[in-house]
């Protein structure tokens, strides 16, 4: 039955996240927003202990929600928030048992820790096969070679965590993308170096780093997945699997900001006493009106297509196509909605008094990592047109 | 719990409204565009399936199942991807039915209802807007004064099916509030003009209505002294419509994907530029985004909650999608989208309608 009502115990979480948002993060969301790189402590440790209890530890709708209601708060420090991350959603959609319990038991116990994910280099972001970072079979070693950047908390989770990086390299340049492995590597690892800090447009709260690899040797069983290489591009699709949870959950944190800018806007509305009337007809809307409700659906629209991807996940059914439309849909309706408020609301919104201007710069991020909008429209049209990658480039 | 999945019975409605629309309604729109008329056998065949009738109780001639705007958000659909001229004829009836049926006093259900439940497709029909630039579904022009029963004065503009119409509900401004008046066939001071012609739905027939003094008794305020909801009501029919535009789109959307991937230009297919690609792809995202709006908009009407918001946005942004979707639809077709040969024109002129279709169907 198509439905749209949260259970109880789910609205719960759902509730305490916002609560989290309102009363953690919003307070000082500007702080580390003219800050950045100083260590948002107090809030680590929060999360950190709340991790403890179980919080946001689970994925599907409910997580995706969650997510969105923390980026409502401030989508840099929901990045910056210990936890295993994509690294650890990597591991998790590739490793073994085994694997999930030497790399991911850490974040459960101990102090707050990080995982990162370093598949961007310096000559290959959207065009992911042509990475040149490598990996060489030696004995019960792996030996990887190459520099990575643009690293999200990869400077928590290797200078000041016990944390993981899942890295991409290749293990046979010859075979394209199915020489393309990941590789855990855990802090303190010698031959890996965090070189070089990003300063950033938003999301300044979270660290944004260069890693280089140099003979840096990591035990054989730290591959995820097979080590062979077959003709197939069976390697890549533990990156791809990744996608599907990653790129609706990078969704829904776009859909936070942008909600965040829409009550604002609405807050500010209010105070002056306009209402939106969504009733009336064309010719008596205001001008605002048209593009508040323009908004309003635009955002609502994503976050069910966000929603629906979670849904065929925690479902079991294949949603590359509906992640891929949620990614693009969200990524693209975050950047127009975060920049029309700025817009509308005149020098209060250019202003850095308020947030709007912030979210607008926290907001643009999600139209490029996970897959940039064009990226993730390019997967949607293979899909919808059946085409294979080398019949649409 | 949150789910996309309709029900077992919902799919097996889908899937008999889509079958009928592949091999009867696709078969045929083309011609009934260009002749400005939908054969009777279509229509009939239609009325078999028992779509409009079954929210009628079955002491008033129907199946007596609750009525879903979900459901018929569903149907809708699949009926407009099959031709929407023929959907918003096949479902006209109902925009008699579900307002009586949710507001009707019991008499107006005994008397009215069974009207409509023959062995073949008869019809009453709903007049709602009226032919001005700036009509305002809040603020009807047309009046209602108290004077014994009811007069109604005022101008109304596509009525579908207005001169066949056993009986039309007419909105009117009643003192401050907005109500819904049955008005008989044949009474005297309602006037039946001309059949309209528009750009699209050319199959569809549709009227403007003048009321001059056009008396009613009192016991033809739809809801009786109660009255009705005319707000759920508009809401209603914003959902049904708004499930139309994206089956419309849809249409468009799978007919112009399937010519680029045929379609040579500069040695390969067209859908191989990210040029094409890049539109049919948005043109997905968009028919799914808007049918997902609409879904909400309609699960929260069948709570019997208030949903002006959400049908509003729902209809507004399904509007603008069915615009934009059957544009690119005769784009990617270039010179051979512009032709009658194909349909995406076609669509094109019936996707430009919906924003001025209000209160037209509500299934
Ligand atoms: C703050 C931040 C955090 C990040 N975190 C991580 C991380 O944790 N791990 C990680 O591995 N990476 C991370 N990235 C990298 C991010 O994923 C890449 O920046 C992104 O994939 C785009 O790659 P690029 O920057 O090299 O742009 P390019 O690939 O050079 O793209 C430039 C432009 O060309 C377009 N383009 C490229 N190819 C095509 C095509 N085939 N068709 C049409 N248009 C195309 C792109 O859409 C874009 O508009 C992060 C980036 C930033 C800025
Ligand atoms: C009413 C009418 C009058 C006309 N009058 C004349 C006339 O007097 N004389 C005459 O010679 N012709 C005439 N034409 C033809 C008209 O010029 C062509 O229809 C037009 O050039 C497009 O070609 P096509 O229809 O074959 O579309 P296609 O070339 O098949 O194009 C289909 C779609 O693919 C796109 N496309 C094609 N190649 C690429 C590419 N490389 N990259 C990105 N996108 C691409 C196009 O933009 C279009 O959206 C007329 C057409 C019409 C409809």
């Amino acid at each position: 039955m198509i439905d749209f009502e949260l259970s109880a115990e789910d609205k719960a979480k759902v509730e305490e996240a916002h609560n989290i948002a309102q009363t953690l993060f919003r307070p000082v969301s500007r702080y580390y927003d003219e800050h950045e790189h100083e260590e948002p402590q107090e809030l680590i440790d929060t999360m950190w202990n709340l991790r403890g209890k179980g919080f946001l530890t689970g994925l599907g709708v409910v997580g995706a929600l969650m997510v969105e209601e923390l980026c409502w708060g401030d989508a840099g420090l929901y990045l910056a928030s210990p936890g295993p991350g994509l690294g650890g959603a990597a591991v998790f959609a590739a490793g073994t048992q085994e694997q999930w319990g030497r790399f991911l038991a850490r974040f459960n116990q101990g102090k707050p820790k990080w995982g990162a994910m370093a598949m961007t280099e310096p000559g290959a972001g959207s065009d992911t096969a042509a990475i040149q970072a490598t990996a060489v079979h030696d004995g019960d070693y792996w030996v990887l070679n190459g520099e990575k950047i643009f690293v999200t908390m990869g400077h928590r989770a290797l200078d000041l965590s016990e944390g993981i990086i899942v890295v991409w390299a290749t293990v046979d340049k010859s075979a394209g993308r199915a020489g393309m492995k990941s590789f855990v590597v855990e802090a303190g690892t010698p031959g890996m170096k965090v070189e070089k800090l990003e300063k950033k447009l938003g999301i300044k709260a979270s660290d944004t780093v260069t890693v280089t690899f140099n003979d840096c040797r990591i035990p054989f069983n730290n591959i995820l997945g097979k080590a062979e290489v077959k003709t197939k591009t069976e390697g890549f699709k533990g990156a791809m699997a990744t996608f599907d949870v990653t790129r609706p959950l990078v969704a829904a944190q776009a859909l936070g900001v942008t909600r965040a800018a829409l009550d604002m806007l609405k807050d500010e509305l209010d105070k002056q006493g306009v209402k939106i009337r969504y009733d009336v007809p064309r010719s008596k809307q205001t001008a605002l009106e048209r593009d508040f409700m323009e908004m309003e659906a635009n955002w609502r629209a994503a976050h069910l297509l966000v929603m629906r991807a979670m849904w065929q996940l925690q479902g079991g059914t294949p949603n590359a196509l509906e992640a891929s439309m949620a990614k693009a849909k969200a990524g693209r309706a975050a950047t127009l909605i975060t920049q029309r408020a700025v817009e509308l609301m005149g020098p209060l919104g250019y202003s850095r008094k308020l947030l709007f201007e912030k979210f607008m710069r926290d907001a643009k991020i999600n139209d490029i990592f996970e897959g940039t909008g064009q990226i993730n429209t390019l997967v949607v049209a293979r899909r919808v047109l059946d085409y294979t990658r080398d019949q649409l480039k | 719990m949150i789910s996309f999945s309709p029900t077992e019975e919902q799919k097996m409605i889908v899937n008999t409204v889509k079958q009928f629309a592949t091999d009867v309604m696709r078969k045929k729109y083309r011609e009934c565009d260009e002749a400005g008329e939908i054969p009777a056998d279509i229509i009939n065949a239609a009325w078999e399936l028992g779509l409009v009738i079954s929210c009628i109780p079955e002491e008033h001639g129907g199946a007596g199942w609750d009525h879903s705007a979900l459901t018929g958000a569903l149907l809708a659909e699949e009926l407009a991807w099959g031709d929407l001229s023929m959907a918003m004829h096949i479902l006209a009836p109902s925009l008699a039915i579900l307002p009586i049926v949710e507001a009707g006093t019991a008499e107006q259900k005994k008397k009215y209802l069974p009207t409509l439940c023959g062995a073949k497709f008869s019809t009453a029909t709903a007049a709602f807007i009226e032919p001005r630039y700036n009509f305002d579904p809040t603020e009807f022009g047309t009046t209602a004064r108290k004077s014994g029963g009811y007069t109604l004065n005022g101008e109304k503009c596509y009525v579908p099916l207005a001169a066949d119409a056993g009986f039309i509900l007419v909105y009117a401004g009643e003192g401050g509030s907005n109500q819904c008046f049955i008005v008989d066939k044949g009474t005297k001071g309602l006037e039946i003009g001309e059949r309209e012609k528009n750009m699209g739905i050319k199959a569809l027939a549709t009227y403007e209505l003048t009321l001059k003094n056009c008396k009613v008794p009192a016991e033809n305020r739809l809801g009786g002294s109660a009255g009705c909801d005319c707000k759920r009501l508009a809401n209603l029919s914003r959902v049904a419509l708004a499930a139309m535009a994206v089956g419309v789109a849809r249409g468009s959307f799978e007919f112009s994907r399937d010519y680029a991937k045929e379609r040579y230009a500069f040695g390969e297919p067209i859908a191989a530029r990210q040029a094409i690609a890049f539109m049919l792809a948005d043109m997905a995202i968009e028919v799914d985004a808007a049918r997902l709006l609409n879904w909400e908009a309609a699960w929260k009407l069948d709570k019997k909650e208030d949903a002006t918001r959400e049908a509003c946005l729902a209809k507004m942004y399904a509007d603008n999608m069915a615009m934009l979707v059957t544009d690119y639809g005769v784009q990617v077709m270039g010179g051979h989208g512009y032709v009658r040969d194909n349909p995406v024109e076609l669509w094109f002129r019936n996707g430009r309608g919906f924003t001025a279709f209000t209160g037209m169907a509500i299934v």
